[in-house]
């Protein structure tokens, strides 16, 4: 079983890698978040507001972030969650999702966080604190 | 004029954990594990239920507050943060609302840019603390020449 205890300063969680962003993706995340912006769905719209094309909700991005934690719910939960939103994500971008331990105080581990495009570019920093349970 | 909104606060608004919802949700943001949707699992987990992902109080209605009309176009998203003492639980109900914690304007390239702070508070019925959130939006020069 994965453990979370176990990870040492300086590591990494499993890094995802996401499929291509796609249309769909954006259309659903629309519906599940009530998030209807249509800068996120429709080209025109896009255009309109002086953006290139459609771009994905920062949040679709953060939501996705979280995922890095999910299997390790049973020894704790995400206790603090934070994002800063530094580019733009695109259809076809393909996203890396990190988290790396960069410090622990008693129960709280400290990870900072990225979403990183194929090119490189950072388009979300930030941290989790994630609270372990004490039993 | 979005700084008379500073402090403002809208009414408390109850809000299920939906099923449905927390599962769509978790879908939408490609982490179906079971302990969000299936049952079973969530009854043999730690919390003897399921339980909701981190950002999904972003579904929540947190009512009105009064004077702050914002467009829907021309806001960015600038920055995002939810504190928790507890996962949220499937089933369980929040009370919500939401008030203007700050708006400073700042000067940039493109023109004056605001900075827009909303922070989102969900407490159970009896005024139990769950989780905050916190989001900046950046309100462009074009969106604030329009108000």
């Amino acid at each position: 079983m994965n453990t979370i205890r176990q990870v040492r300063t300086g590591e990494l969680l499993s890094e995802i890698l996401l499929a291509p962003v796609s249309r769909m993706d954006l259309i659903k995340y629309a519906g599940a978040s009530g998030d209807f912006n249509p800068i996120h769905t429709i080209d025109s719209e896009a255009k309109k507001a002086g953006l290139p094309k459609i771009i994905a909700h920062g949040m679709w991005t953060m939501g996705h972030i979280s995922q890095l934690f999910t299997p390790y719910y049973e020894e704790g939960f995400v206790h603090r969650f934070v994002n800063r939103f530094s580019g733009m994500v695109f259809l076809d971008d393909v996203l890396t999702l990190k988290a790396k331990l960069v410090d622990s105080q008693g129960t709280d581990l400290n990870f900072e966080i990225e979403a990183v495009k194929q090119s490189g570019e950072k388009v979300v920093h930030g941290h989790v604190i994630f609270r372990l349970y004490e039993h | 004029m979005v700084k008379r909104t500073i402090g403002k606060r809208s009414e408390r608004v109850c809000n299920v954990v939906e099923r449905g919802a927390v599962k769509r949700f978790a879908e939408a943001i490609g982490d179906p594990h079971p302990l969000y949707i299936e049952k079973d699992y969530g009854k043999h987990s730690r919390y003897k239920k399921n339980i909701a992902p981190p950002t999904f109080p972003r579904v929540f209605d947190y009512g009105k507050i009064e004077g702050l009309d914002l467009p829907k176009a021309g806001l960015i998203h600038g920055e995002q943060q939810f504190t928790y003492t507890r996962p949220l639980m499937v089933g369980e109900s929040l009370y919500c609302y939401c008030e203007v914690e700050s708006y400073e304007e700042k000067q940039a390239r493109s023109g004056i840019l605001g900075f827009l702070t909303i922070k989102y508070i969900g407490e159970t019925a009896s005024g139990q603390e769950v989780f905050t959130a916190k989001s900046v939006i950046i309100l462009s020069e074009a969106v604030r020449r329009g108000r």
